[in-house]
């Protein structure tokens, strides 16, 4: 069997992908060396993404990383369904990111955001399954000596019905695995799938409810130290100096390390006297200029955007200012939207080893193959000497796709040469030390005719990018980040922008304060759905319509649907109980088109959110109840944003430190969540992220149907929904 | 040397007094089972039983512990049964990431306990736990289905 290629002493390029977005980003990755990595993976191979052992165990490769999201069982539906897997015999591995690179990235894709895991690599996956079953049943054939058009397979088992032959997967492996890989494989119409599209039990619960799942933080390697760090809490500080105090006196305590111009760390024999030993070290920062930004400083910055001339522009048709200067009315909004943190329940951490001649990290990440790159680039050491171990993910919601932890480790492995150290971030340095949600601020301008039809909408949105923050290689030559037009574009398969209007402008004014931006969980959406989708409510009542039947004049055809059938489910337009009133909302966003419609009440100022019903049309259902369950933790996500998150900034600094000051959602505030998916098999989107976009807006709506309020400020709990 | 009952084992570690007992379990003993969130009581990631009540490891000095037993989620299955809420949070398949699931099953666990049918409010009022995947709803239903079957 020959899938290890020798791989020649040249430059390599690898695609990879940010975290958040569907964008590919092109990295290079020094490559010298024929060295194969040796790392344990399952055997025998049939191909690069299907294992089936001795004892008929059918091990399916998962390249993307796994944060809850259930990407690994939905791969390996997808793979299993065309290999004619018995499914009770699956269990899944993750090939490491070395491996990919040795191999000329035969897994593809590693990189995991944008709800890309699934929609981006179910063709290749299920051609993996698809070519392993080909083989498979190739091996059967040729030991009974009879052409493999006359087998079947089925649950792992080839059957050669005229000789009543059969034999199982396990049994025909290890042959199977030294026949050429066929490239012309033919897949299974997804209507008639057995394995996927089924709501089947996700592979990695088990044990999770015993403690032995291993998240990044619970590796452990012989004789492995432990660091803890603080970095300049002013972003784009540095170190001006540290004074060591006693602690030479301190047990466990075995080196201080600056780690880069900006961070101290402690390393120790356990994790707690690391930080207590660094809490003692008396550290001077040189906080430089950004040392005065303010959330006053950065929401006066944004404010000049609203209306400055220079903006790029996002969607266009006809001529929105001018049919604005000639419309019979016009409407105005403006809304803010703050810095969030991502706040994973695992803080940011990352294992390391390094000796001469090796470095080996272990960590959650949700970019595998940037996590070797910068592996490769601080150790100095050639990429094949390198790899990366990825672990489950306690959280990622884009946080994770970022390696600053993974390079904060090895530049302190580098210093304890041959000790494995294990660096963990406590959550204070977790909450100060992020790629923030975005800030932005918003002006909503529309315009109707005598009639009452909506004839124009300009959208200024000023505010931050994401690109310009972390990667600025994909942002446009004329210095535009797409990335911000989510959910607003004039078509494509990512996120169209759902209503029609004759005169339209979505335009940006990029303004980026120092405080670095990031991928969130649902990305520009979150507030993109806000400004849009309360706007139009508020269009619909400023004209006496019913903000359903507003909107449906308007919308394509796929976005309409998904709204129509949650204002069905939820009853919109029938009478809702005592006090309770309903929003509605939608979006097309990762490729996917969701609504939502909430109920909620308000008693003397206090919101209950009782029910929300979500849709999701996400082309392909690979397992409807992951799917369900996506859209119950985003309304969860969505609603925490929208109800408390905010990270304020003083002094050049993010001001919450711990959950104490940055408060998300509990379970007594939890609503009765209903979903409704219903793909319709003409595409591929995701699912971990659109429904967080429509959670805020349904609500909101809901709040002006019971109080007359609108809210243009967030979160919520910065305003008084008591009535005047 | 500070002597600890953790699983029905004995143990002794050799840490300060007042290092917290959640460190302790994971770093000195070794079961990572039991989660770091927050360090300050507000996530409940790190719950442990201590003489059958749950409670926040990250804010116990590990000498204030004394001959008290200590139970963590690598000890809530039996001679490889099962307890009836980890039974229904496998029933419902209700972790998403799974790394608040530690603590929240902890916390359902002791819940029981002392309330075998809990009210919807009752579970509000319990599970003051953070998971920011947002499985909430599972977790409530888990915790009336193990309250049905117990």
């Amino acid at each position: 069997m020959t899938y290890m290629p020798k791989v020649n002493r040249r430059s390599f390029v690898i695609g990879s992908s940010a975290a958040g977005a569907g964008l590919a980003l092109g990295f290079y990755v020094p490559f010298d060396t024929d060295v194969a990595h040796a790392d344990a993976v399952s055997s025998p191979e049939v191909n690069a993404w299907v294992v089936v052992k001795p004892d008929e165990t059918v091990v399916i490769r998962i390249a993307r990383s796994e944060m809850g999201q259930g990407t690994m069982t939905g791969l390996a539906q997808l793979v299993a369904e065309e290999l004619n897997a018995d499914w009770s015999k699956v269990t899944t591995e993750f090939p490491t990111p070395g491996q990919n690179v040795a191999r000329k990235r035969i897994w593809g894709e590693f990189s995991t955001g944008g709800s890309r895991g699934i929609r981006e690599s179910n063709k290749y996956v299920r051609e993996g399954g698809a070519a392993a079953r080909m083989m498979l049943i190739q091996a059967a054939a040729t030991a009974w000596n009879v052409p493999a058009v006359e087998c079947t397979a089925d649950k792992g088992v080839i059957t050669h019905s005229a000789s009543n032959r059969t034999v199982t997967y396990g049994k025909v492996a290890d042959a199977a695995g030294k026949l050429d890989v066929p490239t012309n494989v033919t897949l299974r119409d997804p209507k008639s799938w057995t394995i996927a599209g089924q709501p089947l039990k996700r592979l990695d619960t088990a044990d999770k409810l015993v403690g032995k799942t291993m998240f990044g933080i619970d590796t452990r390697q012989p004789n492995m130290l432990y660091a803890a760090i603080r970095a300049c809490p002013i972003f784009g500080g540095k170190v001006q100096s540290v004074a060591e105090a006693d602690m030479p006196d301190m047990p466990g305590v075995k080196k201080i390390i600056k780690v880069g111009d900006n961070a101290v760390a402690v390393v120790a024999d356990s994790w707690w006297r690391a930080k207590r030993a660094l809490e003692s070290l008396q550290i001077t920062w040189d906080g430089g200029e950004n040392a005065k930004v303010s959330s006053a400083s950065i929401a006066n910055f944004l404010k000049e955007g609203l209306d400055a001339e220079q903006a790029f522009v996002g969607n266009q048709t006809g001529d929105a200012k001018a049919a604005l200067a000639g419309a019979a009315k016009v409407v105005t909004a403006t809304y803010s939207y703050p810095y969030q943190n991502h706040a994973p329940m695992e803080p940011m951490n990352a294992t390391a080893i390094y000796t001469s001649d090796k470095c080996e990290v272990w960590c959650p990440t949700q970019n595998g193959e940037a996590a070797l790159a910068v592996a490769a680039e601080v150790s100095g050491l050639p990429v094949a000497q390198c790899d990366v171990h990825k672990t489950f993910l306690g959280g990622g919601f884009g946080r994770r796709g970022q390696s600053d932890f993974v390079r904060q480790a090895v530049l302190i492995a580098k210093e304890m040469p041959g000790t494995p150290v294990k660096l963990l971030w406590s959550r204070e340095e977790d909450m100060t030390h992020c790629y923030y949600h975005p800030i932005t601020q918003c002006k909503m301008t529309a315009g109707f005719d005598a009639n009452k039809n909506l004839i124009a909408l300009h959208m200024r949105i000023s505010g931050q990018s994401i690109l310009a923050t972390v990667l600025p290689s994909r942002m446009e030559k004329n210095g535009k980040d797409p990335v911000t037009f989510q959910g607003l574009s004039p078509g494509g398969p990512e996120g169209a922008f759902g209503y029609n209007v004759p005169n339209l402008l979505i335009d940006h004014a990029m303004r980026n304060p120092s405080v670095p931006a990031g991928f969130w969980r649902g990305v520009n959406t979150n507030h993109n759905a806000i400004y849009v989708e309360t706007f139009m409510d508020e269009l619909a009542h400023e004209i006496g319509e019913d903000p359903l039947a507003f909107r449906l004049k308007y919308l394509k055809p796929k976005h309409a649907a998904v709204l129509k059938a949650v204002a069905e489910k939820a009853g919109y337009g029938t009478p809702a109980p005592k006090g309770v009133y309903r929003g509605l909302s939608q979006i097309m966003g990762f490729g996917s088109y969701v609504a939502a419609c909430a109920e909620v009440s308000v008693t003397d100022g206090n919101l209950k959110i009782h029910r929300i019903v979500g849709a999701t049309n996400s082309g392909h259902a690979v397992n409807p109840e992951l799917i369900a369950r996506q859209v119950e933790g985003s309304f969860v996500y969505g609603l925490s944003a929208m109800l408390y998150g905010e990270c304020t900034v003083r002094g050049g600094a993010i001001v919450q430190r711990n959950f104490d000051t940055y408060q998300v959602m509990h379970i007594d505030e939890m609503p009765k969540v209903e979903a409704i998916v219903m793909p319709d098999y003409e595409f591929w989107g995701g699912v971990g992220e659109p429904t967080i976009a429509v959670a805020a807006p349904a609500v909101l709506n809901a709040i002006f149907a019971a109080t007359g309020k609108r809210i243009y400020n967030f979160p919520l709990r910065n305003n008084d929904l008591r009535s005047a | 040397m500070i002597a600890l009952s953790i699983n029905g084992k004995s143990y002794n570690v050799d840490v300060e007094s007042d290092t917290p007992l959640l460190w302790v379990i994971r770093d000195t003993i070794g079961l990572t089972g039991t989660k770091y969130g927050c360090g300050i009581a507000q996530c409940g990631a790190c719950t442990v039983h201590i003489n059958g009540v749950a409670t926040r490891s990250c804010q116990v000095p590990v000498g204030t512990v004394g001959s008290k037993q200590i139970t963590t989620v690598e000890a809530v299955a039996q001679n490889g049964k099962l307890h009836p809420i980890q039974q229904a949070w496998l029933d419902l398949d209700v972790p998403q990431c799974g790394y608040c699931q530690s603590g929240m099953i902890m916390a359902a666990v002791s819940l029981l306990k002392t309330n075998p049918k809990p009210t919807d409010e009752d579970i509000d009022a319990a599970m003051t736990n953070i998971c920011r995947c947002g499985t909430y709803q599972r977790i409530r239903a888990a915790i009336h289905a193990a309250a049905d079957h117990a």
